[in-house]
Order: C-alpha cells, then structure tokens, then sequence
C-alpha cells in the first residue's frame, strides 16, 4: 500500500526535476541567440555599455524645451554646471563642465543651470552625433528621473549592415554587395546540392541494386576514403584547381561533388538495400533496362534519403569556410561566409550591432530550411550517426 | 566472364563511373600527391624538388609543430569529453516522459546548424572582455570577492576554454544521436530493471550505458577526429580577438595556434607546401588510427545486435 501512494508523488517530483533542467538548459542554448538578435536591434553607444542589456531600447529627455530622443553617454560623477559657449568652436552650443573645467573656462561660458553627481550626460540625438558635417549635437546632463526610455528595435541596422558588408571588386573597381555575396553562396549551394544528390544516387544504385564483379572490393575502398582528412589533400587540390585555371572561380566549390562523396554514397545505399529487390525483378521481366528501373522506381521511392543528402550539403556550404579561403581570391567570389569574416577583419571589433545583424542574415537561410525540414533532418542525423 | 557477367560489369561500372573519376581525381590522386611532396622541397610557383625525409626532421625539431600539436591535444583532450556528458546529459534528459520534448530538442538543436564563421562572430562578442554577454554576467558574481573574470580570447590562458566553451553550443548534433540510441533500449530491459527494484541511476548505469556505450565512444571517436581539424572558429577568432588581421600567428602567444592552422599556413602563406604535406600525412596517420578504432568498436556493436 504504501508504495502505490508513494509512486505517483515520486514520478511527479522527478518529473518536475527533469523539467526544471531542461529549461535551465534550454535557455543557457538559447541566450546566445537573443543576445545576437538583441545587439543587431542596438545603436552603438549600447552595445558598448555597461551593465549589459539585452533590451534595445530609446531613450527620451526635454532639452530646450522640446522632448526628443537623446543618448545616455555616462553618469557625471562630480557636480558642475550646463553652460553656454560664448565662443570657440562650439558656440551658441550648450555643454557640460565639471569643476575644474568650469574654473579654466569660466570667461567664455555663461552658466545655465548647476548639475549635481549622479546626473546624466547626454547627447541628442546619436544619428546626427555618428553622422559627418551634420549640425553641432547639443549636451546636456540631466537627472535619472528626467530621462524615460522605451523598448525599440533600430531595424534599420539590418539594411545598413548589409550595405557595409560589400566592398570594391578588386578588378575592376565596381562595388559589390551583400546581393553578391547571396548569389554566390546560392550558387555553390544549388549547384552543389543538385550534383550531389544526381551523382550519389546513380553511384549507390550501382552499389545496392546490381551485382557484378569487383562491386564488394570497390565499395570497401570507397569507404576507406571517409577517413581522409580534408587538410591531406588541400595542397594537391589546390595544384589541380591552379593548373585548370579555376583558382578564383567558384567551381572548385561545386565541381566535385558532380562526382560523388563517400558518405552521400554510403548514406543512399544503405536506404536503396532496404527496397525490396522483388520490385526491380518485376521490372526487369517487364525488359526495363537498369536506368529505367534506377529513375522511374528507386528514385520516386527514395525522396527520403535524397532530402537528407540535399539538406546536409546545404548546411554543408553554408558551414564551410576553409573552402572558400582557400579558392577564392577577388571579392565578387566570396561567400556569405568568406564576405563576413572579411567585413569582420576590415572594420576591427566595434560595430558589434552591424557585425550581429550580417551574422544573423547569414544563418537565417539554415535556420529556415531545417525548421522547414525539422523531421527529415533530425532523423537524417541520427540514422547517419547511428550507423555510421 | 560470361556475357551476362560482362553485360552486369558494364551497368555496373556504368552507373559508378562519376565517382570512378571523382575518386581518382579528387582523392586518390591527391592522396598519393601528397605523400609524394612530403618527401619535397615544394612551393607551387616551382616544381617539387626531391628531399627525402627532411620534412619530417625538420618538423621534430620545430617548435611550432609541437606547440600546435599541443594546443590541439588540449582543445581535443577538454572539449571532446565535456561534449560528450552534455550531448548525453540532455538525450537522457530528453529521453524522460515531459511535456514540449519537441521543443527542447529543438533549442538544444539549433546552434549546431549556424555556419561557423556567424558563430564565431557571436562568441566574439560574447567573449568580448569588456561589454561582452560572459564577462557582464561573471564580473558582477566575481566582483565581491575581488576577483575579475579574464578576457577570454585575449589572454592566453583562457582562450583555448573560451574555444570549447563554444564548442559545447554546438552539441546539438551528438544529443540527437545519443536520443536515437536511447531510444533504441528496449523498453522491456527497463521494465524488467524496475521490477527487481533497480532505482533510475541503477538503470542507467546497467541498462542505458551498456547498450548505448558502443555509440557513445565512436562518436566521441568522431568527435577526436574533427576536433583535430579544429579550422574556421580558431583562425577567425584569433585574427579578430587580436587585431593583428593574421590568424596564422595562434595569438595570443600562439595560443591558438591549433594543427590545421599551422598547416594551412605553413602550406598557403609560407608557401612551403612540402613541408605542410608532411604534416597533412601525420595527422593522416593519427586519423587513421582513430577510424579503425571507431570501426572496431562499430563492428562489436553490430555484433551485440538485439
């Protein structure tokens, strides 16, 4: 008796643990990717801020009367005073000075209004501060409790990093953007995507579905060649791609896979054998020949297996990186991959929001096609794992 | 051969001559190119120059190569087993009886599809060692107690952790298969456990373990073999962490400086593509070990079949 009252309490409580861990988990998953989204929807000057926020927000504050948006730049921590500039370069502008600037300037300021610590400096309004020859912004610091803020998304980081990430062709000095990039990394996708599923499925059809001589040994190589690094035959690639003329194109992207890989060939076998072979009897009575049966019977009943080669080689390109440094020298080449890593190095680590905004165009495309695709994928993956 | 035999060898090699030719041209020839110019003095602009074994010596006594050797060890040695417990953490997780299960995998999942270069940029930033996400959480913990968290890719010390630490977000893909695994143990097996009273770290420990460990360890295998071709995360970060817009320096003090670095480098900057194919062919030897290994393992498994 005692158990039975026990158990469903036992089950509840553990229950409960095992949900409590998957939240705490999920969630330390996920942050990054709010922490990516957040920063892309930030001006600059909160992006580099502390403590860190993951609310893009805008703030508001009455300066001269009219309340507009402002930027919290820091907390002045010593009293001093908002002054006019009489004259120098920013007169006519409103500024603040702590003491001992107030003590040097005094001559050409009038003083408007004494700040105490604990004030706020800010500038109006951030597009005209980071703007070039716009008007002079006005400064001014004000208590906590005269700023407001609200959540806002500056969505307009999106087009601008976009725009930023392009560059001059190195060719013919015409510049290439983001659209560029897209379409080559389109490109190499497509093509590739097509040649991998076309030439994988012949190739294991000729493995699974027809006996002849030869056929074991060759598989057998053909797996062997799974574990040969990709570092062991860069340089020799390299050689053939220079020779052919190719270095600089995107072919040396795409071109291979029109000739098979080792696991697409192993991944389609595996599921070719599990037709029933009774199928293609039946056809070859009928006096269909091997390519009828291979298009018209096996490739109709393997979209399963073909979605999942197509699936991995997308992601596959999307992921690659030493591929495209390694092959393509002139900017109007790059990949989404390639031109990302190349903004990075040019603009160094300041423009976080922009750099977080190209980053999340760029995995958008994966994250789509497999929530898209979420079933095939995850079985893809398990199945190759599993028995690999 | 009969004609039939012959007939059945032509459809044969009909249906595999793009892979014939894709495997000659784009495997075997380079397999067999390599091993050829690691015995060269070899820099593309010229042909190889015979040398016999002087890449190999000269790699003994570079320190870089060791160094590189070590640094890759390190980041395998940390990032294989802790990815390893987390996959298999969360698929046993996932493997209990709750509500969104979907969900959860889902979320677990995703970060292993983000290219590389993108999440390399995003850990950047996170790793950031003044406005970063890592260090905006850990000072203000660390701050009563005087202490100040490191600045991760920054400080030589810490920039291999901060590299596994990402990697660790990219579990998703062993979590997936580690649930398929477990979903495989028979369900009677569990019953059966529970009915001699086994609690559910008894169970797991001699139901789960022994029948998902074959799977466990090649792909931990696997694990070992791209963690040594460690590339795209470690080259960007290390240029960018830096500033120096040069990867191929491991910075800081050559912390980072992992294998396929080295050797890209070595073959691509340096032009000494000889030498970079002696060490194509030593991380080729160790890889080969490795696989054999996983197949072993493989073939046991199978031969447990239930």
């Amino acid at each position: 008796m005692g158990t039975q009252s026990e158990m469903p309490g036992r089950r509840t409580l553990s229950r409960m643990v095992v949900t409590t861990l998957l939240v705490v988990f999920s969630a330390a998953f996920v942050v990054p990717f709010v922490w990516l989204l957040s920063t892309s929807l930030k001006p600059i000057e909160q992006t580099l801020s502390l403590p860190v926020s993951f609310v893009p927000k805008a703030y508001y504050a009455s300066l001269g009367g009219t309340r507009m948006e402002v930027t919290m730049d820091f907390q002045v921590s010593k009293a001093g005073a908002v002054v006019r500039f009489l004259s120098g370069e920013g007169a006519g502008t409103l500024g603040y000075l702590g003491p001992e600037q107030l003590a040097a300037q005094s001559a050409s300021v009038v003083v408007v209004h004494p700040v105490a610590g604990g004030w706020w400096h800010v500038t109006q309004r951030i597009d005209r501060r980071l703007g070039e020859g716009g008007p002079r912004p006005l400064w001014d610091v004000l208590p906590r409790e005269q700023i407001d803020s609200h959540v806002k998304f500056r969505w307009e980081n999106y087009p601008r990093a976009l725009a930023a990430i392009g560059g001059d062709a190195e060719s013919d000095r015409h510049r290439v953007g983001f659209m560029t990039f897209l379409g080559n990394s389109l490109t190499v996708a497509i093509l590739g995507v097509l040649g991998t599923v076309i030439s994988n499925a012949m190739v294991a059809y000729g493995f699974a579905r027809l006996r002849w001589r030869g056929r074991d040994a060759f598989f057998a190589l053909t797996l062997a060649t799974m574990m040969v690094p990709f570092p062991v035959l860069m340089v020799p690639l390299y050689g053939v791609f220079k020779a052919l003329g190719l270095i600089g194109t995107l072919l040396p992207l795409w071109l291979p896979t029109w000739f098979g890989s080792a696991f697409n060939i192993f991944l389609m076998r595996q599921f070719f054998r599990t037709i029933p072979e009774e199928l293609s009897e039946a056809a070859r009575i009928d006096g269909c020949s091997e390519w009828r049966i291979f298009w018209r019977i096996i490739l109709p009943l393997s979209t399963p297996v073909l979605v999942v080669a197509a699936l991995f080689h997308f992601i596959f390109v999307w992921n690659d990186f030493l591929g495209p440094l390694l092959y393509l020298t002139r900017k109007d080449t790059y990949t989404l991959a390639l031109a990302l890593e190349s903004y990075q190095t040019q603009n160094g680590g300041v423009q976080w929001h922009y750099l977080m905004a190209a980053s999340a165009v760029t995995i958008l495309p994966v994250i789509i096609l497999f929530l898209l695709a979420q079933k095939t994928f995850i079985r893809g993956i398990a199945t190759a794992g599993l028995k690999g | 051969m009969t004609r039939s035999e012959r007939k059945r060898l032509r459809s044969g090699i009909g249906f595999t001559s793009l892979w014939i030719v894709g495997l000659a041209a784009f495997t075997a020839y380079p397999v067999v190119a390599s091993l050829y110019y690691s015995f060269c003095d070899y820099s593309i602009l010229k042909s190889p120059v015979w040398c016999g074994l002087e890449n190999y010596h000269q790699l003994v006594r570079d320190d870089l190569f060791w160094k590189s050797l070590r640094n890759t060890l390190f980041y395998a040695g940390l990032s294989v087993p802790l990815g390893t417990v987390v996959a298999l953490g969360l698929a046993v997780l996932l493997n209990c009886e709750v509500r969104g299960r979907s969900i959860y995998r889902l979320l677990f999942f995703m970060p292993s599809i983000v290219p590389a270069v993108a999440s390399a940029m995003l850990w950047l930033w996170i790793f950031n060692g003044e406005y970063g996400l890592m260090n905006g959480f850990l000072n203000p913990i660390l701050a009563p107690f005087g202490l100040h968290a490191p600045t991760w890719l920054a400080d030589p010390a810490w920039s291999k952790p901060a590299l596994v630490i990402m990697s660790l977000w990219g579990t998703g893909n062993a979590m997936v298969i580690y649930l398929a695994g477990l979903q495989n143990v028979p369900g009677e097996l569990y019953d059966a456990a529970a009915i001699d009273g086994a609690s559910a770290w008894q169970r797991f420990c001699h139901v789960t373990l022994p029948v998902i460990a074959p799977v466990v360890a090649f792909n931990a295998i696997m694990a070992i073999i791209s963690a040594m071709q460690l590339f795209a995360q470690a080259y960007i970060m290390s240029e960018a962490a830096n500033g120096n817009g040069n990867a191929s320096d491991g910075n800081p003090a050559r912390s980072t400086l992992f294998y396929t670095i080295y050797l890209f480098s070595t073959a691509f900057q340096d032009l000494r593509m000889g030498y970079a194919s002696a060490m194509a062919y030593i991380l080729f030897l160790v890889t080969a070990l490795l696989t054999w290994m996983a197949a072993r393992l493989s073939r046991s498994r199978h031969g447990d079949a239930i």
